[in-house]
């Protein structure tokens, strides 16, 4: 859940997405799921010619499963916080699986 | 989605993640957040319901229909669905009708700007279903041969392909 939480404090950031088959999307990232399906808005294709069927798209709906990767702004995130989030959730998971053999 | 709006608080229950119990003190104060209920596949889908959608599919297909209705794995009802093929520089369109589309066959869906409405880039020029095909076909076939003999190279340094010989476009 962690990186859904972590996405979710990038709404409104701009993000481009590369998917599994090599398109990559750019746009204001408006809104994200548990399953990390992303929704862009104001798109822009990079390399659109060779993708056609996007240039009369305004907002895409990406299905988090054909996402390869996201690329974030660099000041949008901080990396502390991430850190410190991510030993939290580590400690805890930790700890459950503590009292789930005892 | 029990006609949740996107201003109601969240339902009450476990916090989640990102925000801390009270005991939790020292930790930095929880980021305020948007509603949870804006975060569900449904609410993503939910105003693009009824709207008019290019769908792309992980085979590389283009639908271009209504969205009628839809659920939580991304299931997706099409109406009044065309295929739309690509080739070179030609395109065609090809009456399909009603779709049920199941959800992890999607790649990608977007909402198609009425005001650009049915616009194809320049180069790119309607021409007959027929030629297309075939000229369609062919490709494939040549994009088939190529990424296996791709595929069989990056084997050989114990690579193993996404795609799993299957051309995707």
């Amino acid at each position: 859940m962690l990186f859904f939480s972590f996405f979710k404090t990038l709404v409104n950031h701009e993000v481009t997405v590369e998917l599994k088959n090599d398109i990559s999307v750019r746009g204001t990232l408006k809104s994200v799921d548990q399953y990390l399906n992303i929704k862009l808005d104001d798109i822009s294709v990079v390399e659109e010619m060779k993708y056609p069927h996007l240039s009369s798209v305004k907002n895409v709906f990406i299905r988090g499963s054909v996402v390869r990767y996201v690329h974030l702004p660099a000041n949008a995130v901080d990396t502390p916080l991430l850190e410190d989030a991510t030993r939290r959730e580590a400690s805890q998971a930790a700890s459950k699986a503590k009292q789930s053999s005892s | 989605m029990e006609n949740l709006n996107l201003h109601d608080a969240g339902p009450p229950g476990p916090p989640p993640p990102g925000q801390h119990p009270p005991q939790n003190l020292g930790m930095p104060p929880p980021v305020p957040q948007l509603p949870p209920q804006m975060f569900t596949t449904a609410a993503q889908l939910l105003d693009l319901t009824d709207k008019k959608l290019m769908v792309a599919l992980r085979d590389g297909r283009k639908l271009i229909g209504v969205l009628r209705s839809w659920d939580q794995f991304g299931n997706l009802v099409l109406q009044d669905t065309i295929e739309r093929l690509f080739v070179q520089n030609l395109y065609a369109d090809i009456e399909r009708g009603l779709f049920l589309v199941r959800g992890e066959n999607v790649s990608l869906l977007g909402e198609i700007d009425l005001d650009k409405d049915d616009y194809v880039p320049p180069p790119f020029q309607q021409a007959d279903v027929e030629k297309v095909f075939a000229l369609r076909k062919a490709e494939n076939a040549m994009n088939k041969k190529l990424d296996k003999s791709k595929q069989k190279k990056l084997a050989a340094f114990g690579f193993e392909g996404e795609h799993h010989g299957e051309a995707i476009l």
